[in-house]
């Protein structure tokens, strides 16, 4: 029997996919009036949990029980009628609806969804706008909003600031509070340590599919939250790779492996130029919108540029295709881990697949040279093979190391990460900011764009910002703490003699 | 509850808009969503005037042609839209309308034009069951609806043989005419009206409920609908329902025109009403499009074979033609959406 003042209690749930166990044992118990975090690696089922909560699929077992007594959800909106309510981590809002239309298809009340968009600073927003217009940080607010307008007991934010600019995530942790200030619970999950520890009134710590551990107070449990992520073992390996130094000298008599002469792209792309020389992992820093998608989309060859020059070890480029960029050995580590993987193939195809790009190489596969090669690929990074069948079935680290292995496996010379660890545990980004240092020490060049300003310093040896499409600041990481890079981005002059 | 009245096009959502958008505006946003809606017309403007212009003496008996050779393709582009639009597709639309037009035709021969009403009635009850079928199982056998419903096709095919093994069969006079003669003016076929009422009395109301907001819901995002609270199974087989009514209706429609029952006429409808759903700007990836689209469309499809016979030209070339046309339709629908999206 389950504790009466509980407003959620779900206990010893498991689910599986086909042959991968999603949750073993995990336990959630969740009181009226606190915020409370839900925290683990990827792929340790928080997600899954929070599918199982509000009926997206049914638990295989355990139960759940919603203000003491025992409920099993078939869809969301059962679960909504409850009062647990989630917000996932994509929108869920039909694209080819007004904003209108979609909060009828929700039964939620329009008058109730403006008040909630006001109170998180959306005053004009156009309801018959079809949500397809829309951007993407605005749709998360009208998400959260229609959440909140059904005034749920249980809130379920999952991810909500991931991609989020820093003001508008100001804006639902003061939400987030007032929720619970009024004898509600939120459930709040997110990879920022940060924000769980100033947010979270308990957190509870998944690994591997089942809870390892509730911590009563979430500030200043930050270690213990790290240590029951990880595990033992791993939280000794990470530590070890993050005092790693990482401040080098790069050569600068040397060929630059990439350099961009005065790239511009209307509307976003104002001229930008930097060199990247082989052996050197150089930051780029940006609020967002600030030109980084459509410079990296330019030199990966997947959008053309209105003017200016890129070239790889001294030749000139000519980009038409993403193909003509990976011939020059210039490849891309997309954001959206979606648009570079076949989510319905296997991870050897997946891997494999960039080697049979052109038209020359059409014809029997080397099965056995493939093989190896891939199986090396997946080695180093560690890649959780127990789905290698599918790859939708991996969790979102674990794809992104496939990103990642398909170009070790087929070589290249420049790597291009654009927020390679974009909603990605702890433990799996200290691993591959590690393996970017082990590419560049082997004598790639890397340019990485992380959201996170702190990693530049985790991981670069130099730093650009971007802002309004131009290159505003160029630092050594030694100087690219986070406060120097959040003015530059911010478009703001140099403090340079000041600090 | 504010929740302003959305309905039919987009013309009354874009009056929903809050703070008084100027009215100009609205209209651009109105084409700009749907440029079907004011293309569609235009083009069967043109190749209305363009049938004239090859053909002067264009006669009322020449639109009465056109309207009853429309119609029962317009009916197979309706069925269609109300599945493509949920996401899904429909390959037994010819096979339902056949059975349709065969039950008529072998029941109403001889009847009273009372009885041939209650039989027409019960003909789209039937039509509706096989859309419910239909639904049933795509929605129960998890099978790719193309696979499910091109099977179904078979089965639907052979009942309407089972039915009427020829040619043959009949309906009361006053019965034909409802789809074949003229009530008011000879410039007004009836086949335009029996079109234009039907079309209107179902999808108008769906359109306007929360059913038709759930089937625009999961063709455009599935996994957001059903988020959103959607039940995604009963709305799809919902659909289904709807395109076996609207494909019963097509087959009446064919009782009418012919005056007969032929249980292999139906099999031309299923790919020519795909083709009018296309070219009426209707998105076969769901959730986009109308129901005046298509329909439209249809006459459009039917004016190309009627104006290469005025051409004397072999209108077998009539297929080569139509099927140029709509490539060459759905290649600028492309265009104008990849233009759209580099903005």
């Amino acid at each position: 029997m389950s504790e009466p003042s509980l407003l959620l209690d779900a206990r010893n749930v498991g689910k599986r996919f086909g042959s991968v166990v999603a949750l073993r044992a995990a336990a959630l118990q969740v009181r009226p009036g606190e915020v409370h975090g839900l925290m683990g690696s990827n792929g340790a089922g928080k997600s899954t949990l929070v599918k199982i909560i509000t009926g997206v699929f049914p638990a295989d077992s355990g139960e759940i029980a919603v203000k003491g007594s025992v409920r099993s959800f078939r869809s969301p909106a059962e679960a909504r009628g409850a009062g647990i309510v989630s917000v996932y981590q994509d929108p869920a809002l039909v694209p080819d609806l007004t904003v209108a239309q979609n909060m009828r298809l929700a039964g939620a009340r329009i008058d109730a969804v403006r008040k909630w968009l006001a109170e998180l600073g959306v005053e004009s927003l156009d309801f018959s706008a079809l949500v397809r217009d829309l951007p993407y940080p605005t749709l998360r607010l009208i998400d959260l909003a229609r959440a909140l307008a059904s005034e749920p007991a249980v809130l379920l934010l999952d991810e909500i600031t991931a991609s989020l600019p820093a003001d508008l995530s100001e804006r639902i942790y003061a939400i987030v509070r007032h929720w619970r200030n009024r004898g509600n619970a939120v459930i709040f999950i997110s990879h920022r340590m940060a924000e769980v520890s100033d947010l979270c009134d308990r957190a509870t710590v998944l690994r591997d599919g089942v809870t390892v551990g509730v911590t009563e107070r979430a500030h200043g449990s930050e270690e213990r939250i790290v240590s029951l992520m990880l595990g033992a073992d791993t939280a000794a390996a990470v530590a070890s790779a993050s005092s790693t130094p990482v401040a080098r000298q790069t050569a600068r008599d040397a060929e630059p492996a990439l350099e961009v002469r005065g790239l511009r792209r209307a509307p976003l792309l104002n001229d930008v130029s930097f060199k990247l020389y082989p052996g050197e992992v150089l930051g780029v820093a940006a609020l967002e919108g600030q030109g980084q998608e459509e410079l990296f989309d330019c030199i990966a060859g997947s959008r053309r540029y209105d003017s200016g020059a890129i070239f790889a070890h001294g030749e000139e480029l000519t980009l038409r295709h993403p193909a003509d960029a990976i011939r020059a050995g210039v490849v891309l580590v997309p954001a959206n881990r979606l648009l570079a993987l076949m989510q319905q193939r296997s991870i050897r195809e997946n891997i494999a697949l960039p080697a049979f790009g052109g038209m020359g190489s059409w014809g029997l596969i080397g099965m056995r040279a493939e093989r190896q090669r891939v199986e090396s690929a997946v080695a180093r990074l560690q890649i959780d093979t127990r789905a290698a069948s599918e790859l939708r079935r991996l969790s979102g680290g674990n794809q992104q190391k496939v990103v990642i292995a398909r170009w070790l496996a087929n070589g290249f010379n420049t790597l291009l990460c654009f927020d390679p660890t974009r909603g990605i545990d702890i433990g799996t980004k200290r691993q591959i900011y590690a393996l970017v240092r082990e590419l560049a020490a082997a004598g790639s060049a890397v340019l990485l764009f992380t959201s996170e300003l702190p990693e530049i310093q985790l991981a670069c040896d130099r730093a650009i910002v971007l802002f309004g499409g131009r290159v505003v600041a160029e630092m050594p990481v030694s100087e690219a703490d986070e406060a120097t890079l959040l003015r530059a981005a911010h478009g703001l002059p140099q403090m340079r003699a000041a600090s | 509850m504010t929740a302003p009245a959305e309905d039919e096009s987009s013309v009354t959502s874009a009056r929903a808009a809050p703070e008084n958008a100027p009215f100009a505006a609205q209209i651009g946003r109105t084409i700009r969503r749907n440029p079907s809606l004011f293309g569609m017309p235009a083009l069967l403007a043109a190749s209305l005037a363009l049938t004239v212009a090859i053909h002067p003496e264009f006669s009322d008996f020449d639109l009465q042609s056109l309207a009853m050779g429309a119609m029962p393709l317009a009916f197979a582009a309706a069925a269609q839209t109300a599945v493509v639009i949920s996401g899904g597709i429909d390959l037994s639309i010819g096979s339902a309308m056949a059975v349709a037009n065969v039950l008529a035709a072998s029941t109403m021969e001889g009847r009273s034009f009372g009885e041939s009403l209650v039989l027409a009635v019960l003909v789209l009850i039937a039509g509706a069951a096989i859309g419910a079928l239909n639904g049933l199982i795509v929605v129960l056998s998890r099978v790719p609806d193309v696979v499910a419903t091109l099977t179904s096709g078979f089965i639907w095919g052979g009942v309407a043989l089972l039915i009427l093994e020829k040619p043959g069969g009949g309906a009361p006079p006053e019965f034909l005419d409802l789809g074949a003669g003229t009530f008011i003016t000879t410039w007004l076929p009836n086949a335009l009206i029996l079109l234009v009422i039907a079309v209107a009395a179902i999808w108008i109301p769906l359109r306007r409920s929360k059913l038709g907001l759930q089937i625009y819901a999961i063709g455009s995002d599935r996994v957001a609908a059903f988020r959103s609270g959607v039940n995604v199974e009963r709305t799809r087989f919902a659909s289904y329902i709807f395109s076996g009514l609207f494909s019963a209706i097509g087959g009446l429609g064919l009782t009418m025109t012919t005056g007969i029952g032929a249980p292999l006429a139906g099999v031309y409808y299923t790919l020519s009403g795909l083709a009018a759903v296309v070219v009426g700007g209707v998105s076969l990836a769901g959730g986009r499009g109308g129901m005046a689209g298509p329909v439209i469309a249809a006459f459009v499809l039917t004016l190309i074979p009627t104006d290469l016979i005025f051409l004397n030209i072999d209108p077998n070339f009539g297929q080569v033609i139509q099927g140029t046309l709509i490539v060459v339709i759905v290649m600028i629908g492309g265009f104008v959406a990849m233009a759209r999206a580099r903005k």
